[in-house]
């Protein structure tokens, strides 16, 4: 078994070593709401309303009650369950993967105590692509916020997340841009002199720019749906959607549908077949 | 387990060294909270203001898979049919605490029970001639008069009618709150826990306060509460008028010992509210019905505490009044004579004002009587408990649509400081308005004269106090 997965995995996998020895630090800081992750904790209140209305937008069967009941979704570098948690509040089926073990044993810990959520929940100390043998085409959502800045190969990532979702399912990307602004702003600002985010969390180098991920996107079969820029208020501690996507971005694609079909929202996709999809969706 | 184990060794050193025995301190019992059902929101007090905030949650759509608990130390109150006589507890219900109420269907059994509609307001001083009136333009309701009772049993019915989601412990007194520690420390329970009277537990991710004024859960949760006994009781009573009327006019008199007031109840009897000094309103409720009747007669009637020079000065700024502006002074109307006092009906209780200074904590909210107190005197008491309700339930069902944790400061603190900044003027006020009335000295009633006449003449600053 461990033969086949270094043969499936190319020459790396998607896990940077210095970024995880980054967040070891910090595996305990994940659930202080005022600390090293505040930032984290207010980003729920836009990007939980929007992975749940672009799902509620793109079905027609649910209960306002409990809008994501029967959805299974993966957060990916789940961290300490920041995301996972309000999802599985929401009526989702989620699984956490992190490749820090500290992250898994404070996220297991955070869930343990609401037997509701611990049901809903599992969290698992694992990369992307350790799991995509055991789960291919078993999500119907995709989550990854904050991880793909820290990944150490991209093309890679997006390729095991095409290949663990289902057809027509969907992938949400939080991230930031690479851009003189998002330098001075996400980096200069953020860690050294506001200390919005522990210093050394982010290097520039890695940042994606939103032209880079739609073009790799597309060329795994998913059809970018929406693109919208995020602005972090660091004197409210407060975020809001933004025009210009020269800092943070949020993305929602789709997968390409069982016969090479996507979803007729949004963007065009140049794996569209000639004939437009009558599909669900909208 | 390993605080046992450490204390066998530690006797197993000590004991060779002479037999001395040490007892050491014993380990923390960890006890076994797991066990306790864990609810999303428990609400604490199953009054008027308790059970609507327990029904609301209840009947909202995003919290349709949570569990909802409601403490009550009475017993479960419900009728079917209203008893003949009138109960001598009721509220002035505003036109938005029933849109409030109908939101979740109680209003319709309200209407169904018992109630009676008021149109018009009247306001006026015992020292002068000085009045105010108010009344809606296009002659709608102004508020409706509601037996206490009656409320309860619409809430006891909506709660019924959500008895899958809100489970209601009769009975129940709470008698002890644990508070978890900050959030991110996790390594005990999160939750808070609560501890009934017959040793039941329950662990809640939100306790709702709405225990009345003299709150155990805000005096738990250590939350200051600035309080002021006020040297006066309400005398309540159920009455019988002289002839029967439309009876769709309240009438405040405020009289230097207190404001008493006539609330209709029906054609032919009307709630009595007069608050007055304690050794007065011990009187009135010893002396005879006769001598009682005569008293409140008195009181709307007399001009006993007129004196010339108001009546005077009053007639005078009346009459500037009227040069600019012709039609700024209403007509006066009498207020209706009492014949008869409900046997039984007369009872009075201490008054005082409160707030808190916080209404908010980790886990912890206030609302309704234990997060503020008011004098009757403006007939806001309930309705600002309303407020509360609707102001809380709004920004605890967008915290339960978006996945948060129902217990979290953030949405709290919205609700506090939405809550705060309509409250606090108010109850501000209305303790002005109960030390400005409570006074024969000549400069203070000149003042409140001139000031009553000019607010009734003066209809923008009319329309904001009845829109309150």
């Amino acid at each position: 078994r461990l033969t086949a997965k270094r043969l499936f995995s190319t020459s790396h996998s998607s896990v940077d070593s210095a970024e995880m020895k980054k967040f070891q630090l910090l595996a305990h800081k994940w659930w202080d709401e005022e600390g090293e992750f505040s930032a984290l904790h207010s980003m729920n209140d836009i990007r939980v309303p929007f992975i749940r209305d672009t799902l509620l937008n793109m079905s027609s069967n649910y209960h306002l009650g409990s809008p994501l009941s029967g959805v299974k979704i993966l957060d990916v570098g789940c961290g300490g369950g920041l995301l996972s948690e309000p999802l599985g509040r929401l009526g989702a089926s989620v699984t956490g993967i992190d490749p820090l073990e500290d992250n898994i044993r404070t996220a297991d810990q955070h869930k343990s105590f609401d037997p509701v959520l611990a049901k809903r929940i599992q969290y698992k100390s694992s990369s992307l692509e350790e799991i995509v043998e055991e789960s291919m085409e078993t999500f119907d959502v995709i989550v990854a916020s904050e991880v793909v800045e820290h990944v150490a190969d991209l093309e890679m990532f997006i390729k095991c997340c095409s290949q663990v979702l289902k057809p027509e399912g969907s992938l949400f990307i939080t991230t930031i841009n690479k851009t003189q602004l998002s330098y001075v702003l996400g980096i200069v600002v953020a860690e050294k002199i506001m200390g919005i985010v522990p210093e050394g969390t982010h290097e520039w180098e890695k940042f994606v720019p939103p032209e880079e991920l739609e073009h790799l996107l597309k060329s795994y079969g998913f059809s970018v749906q929406t693109v919208n820029g995020m602005l972090y208020n660091p004197l409210s501690g407060s975020w809001s959607w933004m025009e210009s996507t020269s800092v943070n971005y949020a993305l929602h694609a789709v997968k390409a549908g069982a016969q090479g079909h996507s979803s007729p929202t949004g963007a065009l996709s140049e794996l569209e077949s000639e004939q437009p999809s009558a599909t669900a969706g909208t | 387990t390993s605080a046992f184990m450490a204390a066998v060794c530690c006797r197993g050193l000590v004991a060779p060294l002479g037999g001395w025995f040490w007892a050491g301190p014993r380990a923390p019992f960890r006890s076994v909270g797991a066990a306790a059902p864990l609810y999303d929101v428990v609400v604490s007090g199953g009054g008027m203001v308790g059970s609507a905030m327990a029904a609301v949650l209840g009947h909202d759509i995003h919290f349709h898979d949570k569990k909802i608990a409601l403490l009550e130390a009475g017993p479960r109150k419900e009728y079917d049919r209203v008893p003949d006589s009138y109960s001598n507890r009721v509220s002035s219900i505003s036109p938005g605490s029933a849109t409030l109420l109908s939101s979740f269907g109680a209003w319709d059994h309200v209407c169904r029970l018992r109630l009676k509609p008021f149109r018009r307001m009247q306001v006026w001083d015992a020292c002068s001639e000085a009045m105010i009136v108010f009344e809606k333009d296009d002659l709608d309701d102004m508020g409706y008069i509601v037996e206490n009772d009656v409320i309860m049993s619409a809430l006891t019915k909506q709660l019924d009618a959500v008895a899958d989601r809100v489970e209601i412990f009769y009975g129940s007194r709470a008698v002890g709150y644990t508070w978890p520690l900050p959030s991110h420390s996790c390594v005990t329970s999160p939750w808070v826990q609560i501890e009934l009277a017959d040793g039941r537990r329950l662990q809640t991710k939100l306790l709702i306060g709405a225990d009345g004024h003299n709150s155990v859960v805000r005096k738990e949760a250590e939350i200051k509460n600035i309080e002021h006994q006020y040297d006066q009781s309400a005398v309540v009573a159920t009455l019988h008028l002289s002839e029967a009327t439309d009876n769709n006019v309240a009438w405040q008199r405020f009289l230097p010992t207190g404001p008493i007031a006539l609330l209709p109840l029906s054609d032919t009897a009307s709630s009595l509210v007069w608050s007055t000094c304690h050794e007065h309103a011990s009187e009135l409720l010893a002396m005879d019905e006769e001598s009682f009747v005569d008293s409140i007669n008195s009181a709307f009637w007399s001009n006993i505490n007129h004196s010339d020079f108001i009546d005077t000065a009053g007639a005078m700024f009346r009459s500037a009044l009227s040069l600019l502006k012709p039609s700024g002074s209403a007509v006066r109307q009498l207020p209706p004579s009492i014949a008869k006092v409900d046997p039984e009906s007369r009872a009075m209780f201490p008054l005082g004002m409160g707030h808190a200074a916080e209404y908010v904590q980790h886990r912890v909210a206030l609302i309704g009587d234990a997060a503020h107190r008011v004098h009757p005197l403006a007939g806001q008491g309930v309705n600002l408990g309303f407020g509360d309700i609707a102001c809380l339930a709004h920004h605890l069902s967008a915290a339960a649509f978006n996945g948060s944790d129902l217990g979290s400061l953030k949405h709290l603190l919205k609700f506090e400081t939405e809550r705060q900044r309509h409250n606090v003027s108010l109850i501000a006020a209305i303790d002005v308005l109960k030390r400005l009335y409570s006074t024969r000295l000549t400069p203070l009633v000149l003042l409140r004269t001139w000031g009553l006449q000019a607010t009734n003449a003066l209809p923008p600053l009319k329309v904001r106090i009845s829109v309150y």
